[in-house]
């Protein structure tokens, strides 16, 4: 059985978190309640073996096509995989502090990340599906992970029913293409769709797209997103702004760009329009908000629109953009994040906006912090999310999009508004009379927040050096094998 | 009448359909888009085996296996939310979820 060693071997990585993942389960069900810190702590390792792996293994095809190992795969799964355990640090001080300690909370995390390093490499219709479906399942359950909090429980209940919509409207869509195409690989499917364009097939691309658009969180499919980020716990957040987004966008340039390439054509317009409405509808919808988490759904709503935009464009340079703008956002996400774990008043959190009033006199650094990256979110040079918007805007008016470009920089302008009004309160405005002190910020969160904003600037400039040439690996050699 | 491939198309879209509007146009319960949830699995499925014969080719059917056995998964984890969603509201009317707006 030489062919399922090899094929093991090529996907050892999700096997070893799904294996790990099962383990910890029954490690956590034997060792009672008290055990979460142990298998947090064992969690963050197993992830770190997963990226190893992955690094590290060999690349080609496996299960008959069904799974790719590819640089662009490898890439999505770092950087996915590594998000994961980030994410697994920051609620293992939340859980602890807000006494709701569970070890179900890491392996949750394990069973998603398996799923998404499955959609990184998915390679046909099959192993699409059941990676999307493997990272959404665990991903309802920890969005109503704090039980008996209600608005937790409402963004679990809201964000399952949407994402089971999602996820139906995906599974009709490739119906349709495996219909008209007659497989399920994207191979196959390529070959096919290259030569012939039939009405069925375009119809079952679009809405295969919308399924797709549903868990990237991009407008018009966006309503899940602003009660989710709300509601959900605070490290719950922080995963869902970050490692979903990176696989879903990775599996959205392989479907695309590997399976369509042919019909670029049609569904370049259907991602435009799409980021076009997600420029509005995250610039727009921001500028009314109250809570800081809801204000980021729609920030992130506007920053996927520019992913987007580097997928819509169609050529390597795009798909590169798209790769460098996800991590650079990935790693400003964890800042914003952390930073609201860090802050609260009395054990609770301060989430409203009018609350960072006069932050500059309590939390010096905390408040330089939010200011670097607001404005790295916002785009502004030299920081992190400057370079991003910067890659994608490169390679879009490199193939003629530049309408779209500018378009979205029309939206960088309106949402600077909001950003600039967070850094306005914090540093010009009085702080309120009369409220409690803000409490000590635990270590974790602390660290991790000012390191997302050192890495904004000025570790940025040393890591884009590196970060080029990974990128542009990935999105060349992609499909190898 | 011969049974051909547009009649089982042409039941999977009315029941995509049905399934679609009864998560949108029902304002009372949240089983009931439970049940559409289903719904609009099982029309996928009917498509998917419908094409698999018609194309002699058995992986439409292993995608209906796969669909079906996730159907199940993501019915157990609905309910669960639903559980609690439940213990802290007391009901599950639709209108009920609406604590965050805007």
């Amino acid at each position: 059985m030489p062919d399922l060693i090899s094929a093991l071997q090529l996907s050892a990585s999700e096997a070893t978190l799904a294996v790990g993942g099962l383990v910890l389960l029954m490690l956590g069900a034997f060792a009672g309640e008290k055990s979460a810190r142990f298998v947090s702590v064992l969690s963050i390792l197993l992830l770190l073996a997963a990226t190893a792996l992955a690094v590290t293994g060999p690349l080609g095809q496996a299960f008959n096509g069904a799974y790719v190992a590819d640089p662009l795969a490898v890439y999505g799964k770092a950087l996915i995989f590594l998000s994961s355990a980030v994410a697994i640090v920051l609620g293992d001080g939340w859980m602890k502090r807000t006494r709701i300690a569970r070890f179900e909370f890491p392996v949750l995390i394990v069973l998603a990340s398996a799923g998404m390093g499955m959609m990184a490499s998915s390679g046909d219709l099959i192993s699409l599906y059941v990676g999307i479906e493997l990272h959404s399942l665990a991903l309802y359950v920890l969005a109503a992970f704090h039980r008996d909090d209600l608005k937790a429980s409402e963004a679990g209940l809201k964000y399952f029913v949407l994402g089971a919509l999602s996820s139906g409207l995906l599974l009709y869509g490739a119906s349709l293409i495996y219909g008209f195409t007659g497989s399920m690989r994207f191979d196959e499917i390529a070959a096919y769709a290259a030569t012939n364009a039939s009405p069925g097939l375009i119809f079952g691309l679009v809405f295969l797209i919308c399924g797709l658009a549903f868990k990237v969180s991009a407008a018009p499919f966006h309503m899940w997103t602003p009660d989710v980020y709300e509601g959900a716990p605070t490290p719950v957040v922080a995963l869902f702004a970050t490692a979903p987004k990176v696989a879903a966008m990775v599996l959205i340039a392989r479907t695309l760009e590997g399976a369509f390439a042919g019909s670029h054509d049609q569904w370049a317009q259907v991602l435009i329009l799409i980021s076009l409405i997600s420029f509005a509808v995250g610039a727009f919808g921001g500028l009314v908000q109250k809570d800081l988490q809801r204000l980021l759904a729609y920030s992130s709503i506007a920053n996927i629109g520019y992913a987007l935009l580097g997928i819509a464009v169609g050529t390597t340079l795009g798909v590169q953009a798209m790769l460098l703008f996800m991590t650079l956002y990935v790693i400003d996400q964890f800042g914003f994040f952390a930073l609201i774990l860090s802050l609260s008043r009395n054990g609770r959190p301060i989430r409203r906006i009018e609350d960072f009033a006069g932050l500059r006199k309590d939390r010096p650094v905390m408040a330089l912090v939010l200011t670097v990256l607001s404005l790295s979110v916002l785009g502004m040079p030299p920081l992190a999310g400057f370079w991003g918007k910067w890659a994608v805007f490169g390679a879009a008016a490199e193939a003629g999009y530049w309408m779209v470009g500018a378009a979205g920089l029309v939206a960088s302008v309106v949402a600077g508004f909001y950003y600039l009004r967070i850094i306005k309160l914090m540093w010009f405005d009085p702080a309120p009379e009369g409220v409690e002190a803000i409490d000590r910020s635990p270590i974790e969160a602390k660290t991790i927040a000012i390191a997302a904003a050192l890495f904004s600037f000025p570790l940025v400039m040393v890591a884009l050096t590196w970060l080029e040439p990974l990128t542009r690996a990935a999105a060349v050699g992609y499909g190898a094998g | 009448m011969e049974v051909t491939l547009q009649h089982y198309l042409a039941v999977g879209a009315i029941l995509f359909t049905i399934g679609v509007f009864g998560i949108f146009v029902n304002r009372k319960n949240v089983i009931i888009i439970l049940m559409s949830i289903e719904m609009i699995l099982l029309a996928v499925n009917i498509n998917f085996v419908a094409f698999s014969a018609y194309l002699n080719d058995v992986s439409g059917q292993i995608m209906a296996m796969f669909v079906l056995t996730v159907a199940a998964a993501e019915a157990a984890v609905g309910l669960a939310i639903l559980v609690t969603f439940f213990r802290n509201r007391g009901d599950i009317a639709v209108d009920d979820a609406s604590v965050m707006k805007g």
